[in-house]
């Protein structure tokens, strides 16, 4: 049973070695190679389920060659699993193993490195979820990064995938070595790498410089990762270049690893120790707020739709990290349920981008206007998939949203939600209603932006006739998966054990007992009041403004030019244009300038909240 | 434990970000990033040093003999591994953005903005 822990890696790992070393016999049977690669990433999203189910009720333990650690000193590598952490790696095991069958009919040549590649960042992923240790967890961070860096390059022939390429490698490697340094600085400190050891040496210890620093340093690559204003501009640029497939898992769990990454650090080592809970909530719910409402602006406003979802992934990701923010657990309960329904909803939402990219070979929403028609299924789906991600009750995203808005209990929180679901709601909405339903008049043609749009090629073969079923399958699937966590967190059971699990990931005892002492924790201490996860009016009331709001704001833009009350011609925020431009320049060396003024922005409120 | 290694890493960050910030050149900026780099290895070593120590082969020395800590060894060369790994993918992206497209610029290269 234990060995489940080691197999969620070394499976995929090994299969990745073999493919490659096989690659001549692949040549001549790509279908061979595809339903290889598909069953192995869905026997690790069955292991992984496998340990969903089985940690439920009380986190476990596995101990690398059985180094357990001796009278509370942890000698080995761990990798300790609870609903949480296995839940997020099996998501990302699930919706590869649903871009791997959407990728078969996709690519017109593929070569093996596409599915070493995916099974590799699978691998990565898994590890880092799971992972016990602080230098492990920047080892999984970096094959995670590499594959993914690879995988945007995969039509290096284009001006597009290299430049995006770079900045996400660059600034994600920077971030990634500033890590490593805040690990070797809290290793110098305590003498130990284990996630669990280092926190009960920093707890009895006094306060330090040292330790606020090196946790500013180790989380810096993980706000890089998980794509938090400032250091946030790389994702866009990936996200419009990769692809479709792999844009699927980019948005939906490799950006919430980063932050799952951070509340780790938080929680299980640095959190009793740095104290000042209020102060740090603040600082992090600021960082939070202020990224998903630059995501928003930037998401509406985009015509590419590869950018505009990518745009939407920075918007969501700075509420999930509000979410996290609140320190409650209903708070982090609500994060990890819209983590999974977003995951899902997006997922659906870049693969009918796929098959629009595959069918029509553009993804430029001006230019597509109308042409949509000939897609109906997809179309379906795409508005299904668009209503789900403005909150639409009662997918997974409504729920996890209204769970950290009531854990707030804030007006002010509730508004900017609201907001920014009406805005990213909004625009998928115009999206849809244009490219599939022909509804209004094609928004402005913005000359650069069709350029961009329309050099979307060479990723798939020639425009075919028809959709295949292996492309519209697993986009419904996901599209009903988003619905499923939905209804699945209606079930008063559910959602209390989801609330149970959010509490003892925050439990540091409960952490280190587990760890260390391998002992059995069923419910978190005192110290983590449950509030009791339901539906309430209010959430349904903001959530159905919220479907409103977003389908208003898509009309509206569709049909703004025939409304009397605006002169022809006129654009809505197109002074803005060149602002934007100069901000999201798409040159690394300002990417990297952000970065640093980043950290010590951050570093300046960590040091007056902490003080 | 002595400061002055601490002070070598903090300088050799900032002038690796430098070179990062200001260069117009993408392998300058590869390598400034490899200099970036290198600061965790004079860190990760720095921080396992220990003064008279020996190196940690435990083999026909004494078992309490003073050595330095091997951990830091064995991270510095996982750290050696990521690094070869990263640079080698980068460079080969420099090298496809100069075959292709002619230019080593990135104010050049980048095609997406806004």
């Amino acid at each position: 049973m234990d060995q489940l822990y080691a197999l969620s890696v070394t499976v995929p790992l090994v299969a990745a070695a073999v493919i490659l070393a096989a690659r001549p016999l692949f040549a001549e049977h790509r279908r061979v190679l595809d339903l290889a690669a598909v069953a192995v990433s869905a026997s690790v999203a069955v292991m992984l389920l496998f340990l969903v189910v089985r940690t439920y009720g009380a986190d476990s333990t596995y101990w690398f060659a059985g180094f357990r650690p001796v009278h509370g000193i942890a000698i080995g590598i761990d990798f300790e699993a609870g609903p949480l952490s296995a839940g997020l790696a099996s998501l990302g095991a699930v919706l590869l193993t649903g871009s791997m069958v959407f990728s078969w009919r996709y690519f017109s040549r593929v070569g093996t490195y596409f599915h070493v590649l995916m099974l590799t960042f699978l691998a990565g992923m898994t590890g880092f979820c799971l992972t016990g240790d602080v230098f492990d967890l920047f080892v999984w961070f970096e094959l995670m990064g590499v594959s993914a860096y690879a995988l945007t390059a995969y039509r290096p022939e284009e001006r597009g995938p290299i430049q995006g390429a770079l900045n996400f490698a660059i600034t994600n490697s920077v971030g990634a070595y500033l890590s490593l340094t805040g690990i070797a600085l809290i290793y110098g400190r305590t003498g130990a790498l284990n996630m669990a050891q280092i926190a009960v040496y920093v707890n009895h210890h006094p306060p330090s410089g040292l330790v606020v620093i090196a946790f500013l340093l180790i989380i810096t690559g993980l706000l890089v990762k998980g794509a938090i204003v400032p250091f946030h501009f790389w994702l866009a640029d990936a996200h419009a270049v990769a692809p479709t497939p792999v844009c699927v898992l980019f948005s939906g769990v490799m950006v919430e690893l980063g932050l799952y990454g951070i509340a780790r650090m938080y929680w299980s080592v640095f959190g009793a120790a740095l104290g000042h809970q209020a102060a740090i909530s603040r600082v992090f719910l600021t960082l939070g707020l202020l990224t998903a409402v630059t995501g928003a602006l930037f998401c509406f406003r985009e015509r590419h739709v590869k950018r505009l979802l990518a745009f939407s992934t920075i918007s969501h990701a700075g509420m999930f990290l509000a979410g996290f923010a609140l320190l409650t657990p209903l708070g982090l309960a609500g994060a990890a349920l819209y983590v999974a329904g977003h995951a899902f909803v997006k997922g659906a939402l870049f693969l009918g981008a796929g098959i629009v990219l595959h069918r029509l070979r553009s993804v430029n929403e001006t230019w597509l206007h109308g042409r949509g028609r000939r897609l109906p299924v997809t179309g379906v789906i795409f508005t299904v998939a668009a209503f789900g991600l403005a909150d639409l009750p009662p997918f997974g995203t409504f729920l996890g949203k209204g769970w950290i808005s009531g854990s707030a209990a804030a007006p002010w929180l509730t508004a900017i939600f609201l907001v920014c679901g009406v805005l990213v709601g909004g625009a998928v909405l115009r999206v849809a209603g244009g490219v599939f339903y022909g509804l209004g008049d094609p928004p402005g043609e913005d000359p650069q932006m069709a350029a961009e749009a329309n050099e979307e090629t060479g990723e798939t073969d020639e425009a075919r006739q028809r959709t295949p079923l292996s492309m519209l399958a697993p986009a419904a699937v996901f599209a009903a998966l988003g619905l499923a966590t939905g209804i699945a967190a209606l079930v008063p059971r559910v959602a209390a054990g989801l609330e149970a699990a959010a509490a003892r990931f925050q439990d540091q005892h409960a952490y280190i007992a587990t760890v260390l002492n391998g002992a059995t924790v069923t419910r978190a201490g005192p110290g983590h009041p449950v509030a009791p996860a339901g539906v309430t009016v209010a959430a349904v009331v903001t959530a159905l403004c919220s479907v409103l709001g977003a389908a208003a704001l898509a009309l509206a833009a569709l049909y703004w030019r025939r409304l009397p009350l605006l002169r022809r011609g006129y654009e809505p925020g197109a002074g803005l244009t060149v602002a934007i431009r100069r901000f999201q320049s798409g040159v690394i060396n300002d990417y990297i300038t952000w970065l640093v003024a980043g950290i010590a922005a951050l570093g300046g409120l960590l040091a007056v909240a902490i003080h | 434990m002595q400061i002055v290694p601490f002070l070598v890493v903090a300088w050799v960050v900032v002038a690796g970000l430098y070179g990062i910030v200001t260069s117009r050149d993408l392998i300058h900026q590869i390598i400034c990033l490899i200099v970036v780099q290198s600061s965790t290895y004079v860190l990760l070593l720095g921080v396992g040093y220990v003064t008279g120590g020996v190196a940690p082969y435990f083999y026909d020395i004494p078992l309490h003999t003073k050595a330095v800590d091997p951990v830091v060894q064995a991270l510095a060369l996982t750290d050696v591994v990521v690094e070869a790994a990263v640079t080698a993918l980068l460079l080969s992206f420099a090298i496809q953005a100069h075959k292709r497209f002619g230019t080593l610029d990135p104010h050049e290269l980048a095609e997406f903005k806004g």
